[in-house]
């Protein structure tokens, strides 16, 4: 590759920081209370984004599979523990999102590994994890948020359905349907429009470093298929997870007083 | 024997008692009152008897059968429930009848839909109406008819009139008479109106901060507390006139 980016050229990360020194003056210009909080995000992003470069140099030096696996396993912990402040007072909220993600990512990382579509080595793998447990983490946010404050604004609906002799799951798939459809039009619509409104991330990032705009197009289409498919998988894996906890074992609605203080908070 | 069997039942929840040694039956086709102001444990007896909330053991009995024992699903099909609030389910009027039956493999037929509606005294044409379209006495009826497509042994009634108009009132008042009279229902009817405990109930209890004060025939009941002035502050003040006429 002849692109711009081969090498790290600190003249340019240092230009581009103007466009965030100007944000920032504009902000305090505007009281906006954003520069606090805008010099911590800049900051962070720096550092961060520098230390896993230097850690994927070196995992993809080494091409061990344990330093694959410890790699996704901790993407797993922190998009978990993220996604489950979301679903604040859902019972077993980290269970769930473990479950969940672990359960989207593993299905569509296992798939394009097991179809050929990715060898299964470091260079390819992390990113792909990367990519589809931050989806898996958002999905199942929404999923879990939605289905929480829709139990409890359709308690009632639930309640006269298990009355008619209705199991939980049964009581609840109407309002497990629209949190699923909610969760997945997001990324039904980004795949639409892909390349019609933007040229998604992963191309651009190809194309500025100076691959053939088909081979872009190739490598977007697949992580396009790839998304919706962590989706779906991570989207039905937090509606039956979060579902199940509203129900007790004789199908009846459980809602202790901590799911409504969630939903006061969110 | 009673077709609901309550004895000695007590349960706490949020670690405060809501009903304290609670015991109460009805035979079956009677339509049985469940009088008291609001936080009284009333709606939560019901639910204990669906268990929608969990009793304890061999405290609720329906039919002989304790129902901790019986296999949940088909509880809550002998024991149908109508709740203040009518909830129309997505769809048209005809689904909603459907809903209960189709749970269990059984799809009404269009004569079975029209003869429902025809009990709720609704024109059966609403049948391909949605149901959100319905007023609220309308939506009530529906949400009875609903319950009855199951046909229930027993009916549990949890203030489904207090929300209605009077002739919405009068109209399920007369479906429940007649599903008792006709099919032998057994109804458990929570109300805090007077007026309606006297008119309905063949046998009413008191049930006042989770523990029954009285219980007897409707007016011997109502009489005896006539001028019970805490009590009567207690209900509403449409309802006071009720309990001393």
């Amino acid at each position: 590759m002849t692109g711009f980016f081969m090498t790290i050229d600190w003249a340019r990360i240092g230009a581009s920081l103007s466009l965030v020194v100007a944000a920032g003056a504009l902000g305090y210009w505007q009281h906006a209370g954003l520069t606090g909080d805008l010099v911590i995000a800049t900051v962070r992003s720096f550092f961060q984004l520098i230390a896993i470069g230097y850690a994927l140099e070196l995992i993809f030096a080494q091409d061990s599979l344990l330093w694959t696996l410890t790699i996704i396993v901790v993407m797993l912990a922190v998009a978990a523990y993220t996604s489950a402040q979301r679903g604040k007072g859902i019972p077993h909220a980290m269970f769930i999102t473990n479950a969940s993600i672990g359960t989207g990512a593993a299905l569509t990382i296992g798939l394009l590994v097991g179809l050929r579509v990715f060898e299964f080595s470091p260079r390819y793998t992390i990113p792909i994890a990367g990519m589809v447990i931050g989806n898996s983490m958002t999905t199942c946010s929404l999923v879990m948020a939605r289905l929480r404050d829709d139990v409890l604004a359709h308690r009632n609906q639930i309640e006269t359905a298990l009355a008619l002799g209705a199991t939980g799951k049964q009581a609840v798939t109407p309002i497990v349907r629209r949190a699923v459809r909610a969760a997945m039009v997001p990324i039904i619509d980004t795949t639409k429009t892909v390349g019609l409104i933007k040229l998604p991330g992963a191309m651009t990032g190809m194309i500025l470093a100076g691959a053939s705009p088909m081979a872009a197009v190739q490598l977007q289409i697949i992580v396009m298929y790839m998304l919706v498919g962590a989706t779906a998988f991570t989207g039905l894996a937090a509606a039956y997870f979060t579902a199940r906890v509203f129900f007790s074992q004789a199908h009846q609605l459980v809602l202790p007083p901590s799911v409504q203080q969630g939903a006061d908070a969110a | 024997m009673p077709i609901i069997d309550v004895r000695h039942l007590s349960l706490d929840r949020g670690g405060k008692p809501v009903l304290r040694d609670v015991s109460l039956h009805a035979n079956a086709g009677q339509i049985v009152g469940l009088l008291g102001p609001s936080g009284g444990g009333k709606s939560t007896l019901l639910r204990c008897i669906n268990r929608l909330l969990e009793p304890p053991p061999s405290t609720v009995f329906v039919a002989g059968q304790d129902v901790t024992a019986m296999d949940v699903i088909q509880l809550r099909r002998r024991v149908g429930m109508v709740f203040q609030q009518p909830v129309a389910f997505p769809g048209t009027v005809a689904d909603n009848l459907r809903y209960g039956p189709s749970l269990q493999g059984r799809e009404l037929s269009d004569a079975e839909i029209a003869d429902l509606l025809r009990l709720a005294d609704l024109d059966p044409s609403l049948a391909d109406q949605p149901a959100s379209d319905l007023s609220g006495g309308q939506a009530q009826r529906v949400s009875l008819a609903r319950t009855l497509a199951n046909h229930p042994q027993v009916l549990l009634l949890d203030e489904p009139t207090s929300a209605l108009d009077p002739a919405s009132r009068r109209h399920i008042g007369e479906m429940v008479q007649q599903a008792c009279a006709e099919q032998d229902v057994t109804a458990l009817w929570v109300t805090h109106d007077v007026g309606q405990a006297r008119a309905l109930a063949d046998y009413l209890y008191l049930l006042v901060d989770g523990h029954i004060l009285d219980q007897g025939i409707p007016d011997h009941v109502l009489r005896q507390h006539a001028d019970n002035q805490h009590l009567l502050q207690r209900f509403a003040a449409g309802e006071v006139e009720g309990v001393k006429g």
